[in-house]
C-alpha cells in the first residue's frame, strides 16, 4: 500500500479509469454507477439487460468486503449526516442523477474522457453545487452536524 | 453479456473507490469544502482514472467494437438541456448534504451501518420515483 494519501488516492483513481475500461471493452458498456442501478429500478420485472447490471453492483458490494477481510480496516468512513438529512440527501442524489442522466462516474469519469459537452456541463453544475451545499451546511448554517 | 466480466469491473471499480478514500464522506465532503481545511484526495482520483479513460476510450471508440466484436453503447446526445442542468443540481445539493455519491453509497453497502442502508434505499426511491415521473411526462 502507497502510504502517502494522495498517491494512494491517485492509484485508486486509475484502478477506477481501468474498471471502467474492462466495463467498456468487455462489454460494450459506459460505467456509470447511477445508470447502472436505475436501469435496474426502470425495469424490475424483464430479466434481459438486468444481469450485467446486477453483477457489476455484487462485484462493487463485494469489493467492500474483501477490503475489510485483508486490510482489517473498515472499508466505509462513517456518514455523519442526521437521519433526515440522510434521506433528503439520498433522494435527490437518486431522482437528480436519473434526471441529469448520470453522477461523478457516468459523467464525471466516463463522459469528460470522451470530451461529452453534456458531461462536462453536468459534472461542473454538480461540482459548484455541492461545493455550495457544503459551504452553506458548515459556515452559514452551523450546528447542523454535518 | 459477460457476467464475469461486469463482476470483475465492479469489484475493480470498488477497491479503486476504496482505497483512493472516495468512500469516506468526511474525505468529499473536505474536497468540496474550498472555505476549509481543503481535501485535493478527489482531484487526484478523478485525474488518475481520466488518465486511463481519456486515451482508453479514444481508442475504444476508434475501433468502435468491444473485444468479442460488440457494439459499443456510448451515450450521443450533445445538446444542454434543462433536465440535464437541474438534475445535476439537484444531485450536487443532495452529494454536499451527505458526502456520498452513488459509487461509494453502493460500496458502503458492505459495512452494513443503518446510516449506508439508509442512504442506499432513499437513493434507490429517488431513482424510482423519477422512473414514475418519467413515465408520466414521457418527453423531457
Amino acid at each position: 500500500m502507497l502510504d502517502n494519501p494522495l498517491l494512494q488516492s491517485l492509484f485508486g483513481g486509475i484502478l477506477i479509469g481501468l474498471a471502467a475500461m474492462l466495463l467498456l471493452v468487455g462489454n460494450g458498456r459506459i460505467a456509470g454507477i447511477s445508470g447502472i442501478i436505475g436501469g435496474i429500478i426502470d425495469k424490475p420485472a424483464s430479466l434481459t439487460d438486468k444481469d450485467w447490471r446486477l453483477a457489476f453492483i455484487a462485484g462493487m458490494i463485494l469489493a467492500g468486503i474483501a477490503y475489510a477481510l485483508f486490510t482489517g480496516a473498515a472499508p466505509a468512513g462513517q456518514i455523519l449526516a442526521p437521519l433526515p438529512l440522510i434521506v433528503a440527501g439520498g433522494l435527490l442524489v437518486g431522482f437528480g442523477t436519473r434526471l441529469g442522466a448520470g453522477c461523478t462516474s457516468g459523467h464525471g469519469v466516463c463522459g469528460i474522457a470522451r470530451f461529452s459537452a453534456r458531461s462536462i456541463t453536468a459534472t461542473c453544475t454538480f461540482m459548484l453545487v455541492a461545493g455550495l451545499t457544503v459551504f452553506v451546511m458548515r459556515h452559514v448554517l452551523t450546528g447542523t452536524g454535518v | 453479456m459477460n457476467i464475469g466480466i461486469a463482476l470483475l469491473a465492479g469489484l475493480l471499480f470498488g477497491i479503486g473507490l476504496v482505497i483512493s478514500g472516495m468512500t469516506d464522506p468526511a474525505v468529499v465532503l473536505n474536497f468540496l469544502d474550498v472555505a476549509g481545511a481543503w481535501d485535493p484526495r478527489l482531484a487526484m482520483v478523478m485525474g488518475g482514472a481520466l488518465l486511463v479513460t481519456t486515451p482508453g476510450f479514444y481508442l475504444a471508440r476508434k475501433s468502435g467494437k468491444t473485444l468479442t466484436g460488440a457494439a459499443l453503447q456510448i451515450p450521443t446526445r450533445s445538446d444542454i438541456d434543462a433536465p440535464l442542468l437541474v438534475g445535476s443540481a439537484m444531485f450536487g445539493v443532495g452529494w454536499g448534504l451527505v458526502g456520498l455519491c452513488p459509487g461509494p453509497a453502493v460500496v458502503a453497502l458492505s459495512g452494513g451501518a443503518t446510516a449506508a442502508l439508509g442512504f442506499f434505499a432513499s437513493m434507490a426511491a429517488g431513482m424510482a420515483i423519477f422512473s414514475i415521473y418519467r413515465k408520466m411526462r414521457p418527453v423531457g
